[in-house]
């Protein structure tokens, strides 16, 4: 097969396939337990260290 | 040692810009390769009088680096004026064709001051504001000093280096004539290695961060900076005819080189001009709005749904042309599907108010995020429409096109641009507000009637000029040439140049206001001597 057909074989059906269940997985990801609580600390990230970066100490692991 | 090496390239550099200026083929080259003589010149000396001096090393780590970033604020407020400035003149050259000057012909007339306008505003307003933003955000949301100490200098300095070298370019006739890509290959080569500079700052920053989570305004400016390398590599692989001229020739050819163009065409719009501005809107709005934004599980699914989409819309620029129908229709239904997340993300950003929209009513700085936020939702709303194959065949090639590219330039990217200038100049300079909130409320004003003026006057001649093009009598003969458009254009091009103005006259009023801010705001005490620990 010439190389056109293959790789537009290839991104219609694998390619496809994989991005698309990437995606899928993402949002399962992003909905799963606990998500929510870890989610409201990270939401708040822009509210912390405005004025100066962390210290090792403050740093939170 | 560095210094040393660093002798050695601007001297390189200098001697070569020499011999490039002797040899050049064509003007743009010369002026061009002047102008980096001049400078390579200008550093070699700076750094000669610097080297073996002694060292003053001071610990900044404990401090945020700032002081690129507010160089890249006036950088932003500048190129914008400018830009805006360019705008309005060639609105008016095309209202009035006898502003294209005989004195100035192949040099001020409309076809190169146009790729200027939309460079400035594009890439230098745009730009600056990305990275000045960027840079601020990933520091903030990193608590994180920049990575890479003066490098971020070199970001910025190169980056304006590259805008210089761009806007001499078009109007001394070095371009490539690919639309937004315009500059030539050495002017290509060196925002190659600005870029990667910029790459290595961001992410040596995001990698040396404290917070544990990467905060999803840093999810979009990365997305920004990488995608924009892969287009600008694969759309300029070009081949100079001579290493002392500017002329070069793309490797692609025939429908392939039109297809790579509007995936990058159409990319710049999705990663340049949404996807960065969609790391300023999750930062600066719930900021200004102080509070955590609506929902931060749908800014994850807004980015990863934006980003597989975005990426192959390119091909409804290209409707009814040479590209192969599937494409084509590929294309549409891509601009279609991204409806979702572009709303998706729209309504993330209003309802961040939520709770708050009182608001609205006391602070003009929000209002100018939210009208940009609203903005956003229309001209997403606009685009995908417009990119409908039976839409397209009236829209396309008229202005109705530049309508929507404007009002999602002007409102979406400039307004968003200015809520975060009127948010920063205060934190940067340490002043307890903005000199004038007033100023705020006309230059609020000012810039969105300015936009519906424009936006209104494009879609009535878009459509005219559409319907006109088309329109055929009894006998299946055309009804109008297309003379007979230009002429019945003429009201609307004045009501949109003036629209223009509107819009200069508002950047102008904020720039004064961000001024004064400096000069005599009142100072925020506390915040005037930076304390640092001792560990």
């Amino acid at each position: 097969m010439e190389e056109y057909t293959i790789l537009r074989q290839f991104a219609d059906s694998w390619m496809l396939l994989l991005l698309f269940a990437f995606f899928v997985g993402i949002v399962i990801w992003v909905f799963r337990p606990g998500a929510s609580k870890e989610y409201k600390d990270t939401a708040n990230i822009p509210f912390r260290h405005q004025d100066k970066p962390a210290t090792s100490k403050e740093a939170r692991q | 040692m560095s210094n040393y090496i660093k002798l050695i390239v601007l001297g390189l550099i200098a001697l070569f810009a020499a011999i490039g200026t002797n040899y050049a083929r064509d003007l743009a080259y010369q002026v061009h390769a002047l102008l980096v003589m001049i400078i390579a010149g200008g550093l070699f000396i700076w750094t000669l009088r610097n080297t073996d001096e002694p060292d003053i090393l001071v610990d900044r780590s404990a401090e945020y680096m700032d002081d690129v970033i507010r160089y890249g604020v006036i950088a932003t407020a500048f190129w914008g004026v400018v830009g805006f400035l360019a705008g309005t003149f060639i609105a008016f050259q095309l209202a009035f064709p006898v502003l294209n000057f005989e004195w100035a012909q192949g040099y001020l007339n409309f076809g190169r001051l146009r790729p200027l306008h939309t460079s400035a505003v594009i890439f230098a307003f745009g730009g600056n504001a990305l990275i000045a933003t960027s840079f601020y955000v990933v520091q903030r949301t990193s608590a994180a000093r920049l990575w890479g100490g003066n490098l971020a200098w070199f970001v910025f300095w190169g980056y304006q280096l590259f805008i210089v070298l761009a806007a001499t370019g078009y109007v001394l006739g070095g371009t490539q004539s690919k639309e937004y890509a315009e500059p030539e290959w050495y002017v290509d080569l060196w925002l190659t290695i600005v870029w990667v500079a910029y790459l290595a700052v961001y992410l040596g920053t995001i990698i040396k961060r404290k917070e544990p989570h990467i905060y999803v305004a840093n999810w979009f400016y990365l997305a920004f900076i990488v995608t924009v390398a892969m287009l600008h590599l694969v759309n300029n692989m070009t081949i100079p005819v001579s290493i002392w001229g500017s002329k070069s020739v793309i490797v692609w050819s025939g429908v392939q080189d039109a297809m790579i163009q509007w995936w990058y065409g159409h990319n710049a719009v999705g990663f340049f001009l949404t996807a960065g501005f969609l790391g300023m809107m999750y930062y600066f709005i719930p900021k200004q709005a102080e509070r955590p934004v609506f929902s931060y599980k749908l800014s994850i699914i807004h980015f990863w749904a934006l980003i597989f989409l975005y990426i192959w819309a390119g091909p409804h620029h290209l409707h009814y042309t040479a590209l192969p129908d599937w494409a084509s229709t590929l294309g549409m239904v891509f601009s279609i599907i991204l409806w979702m997340p572009s709303w998706g993300g729209m309504i993330n950003g209003l309802m961040t108010l939520s709770g708050a929209w009182d608001k609205l009513r006391t602070d003009p700085v929000i209002r100018m995020m939210v009208i940009s936020v609203g903005f956003y939702g229309m001209s997403t709303f606009e685009g995908p429409m417009m990119s409908i194959r039976a839409v397209n065949s009236l829209s396309h090639y008229t202005d109705w096109t530049i309508g929507h590219v404007h009002s999602g330039a002007l409102g979406w990217n400039g307004m968003i641009t200015f809520g975060a200038l009127y948010f920063l100049v205060p934190v940067l300079w340490k002043r307890e507000r903005l000199y004038s909130l007033q100023m705020v409320s006309w230059h609020f004003w000012l810039a969105t009637i300015g936009i519906v003026l424009y936006a209104a006057s494009m879609w009535v001649t878009g459509i005219m000029e559409g319907l006109m093009w088309r329109e055929v009598d009894a006998n299946g003969f055309l009804v109008n040439s297309f003379a007979d458009t230009v002429a019945a254009k003429f009201p609307m091009y004045v009501v949109r140049a003036l629209g223009g103005v509107l819009f200069v006259a508002g950047a102008v009023i904020m720039c004064y206001n961000l001024w004064m801010t400096v000069r005599k705001a009142p100072a925020k005490e506390a915040s005037l001597t930076v304390a640092v620990p001792a560990e």
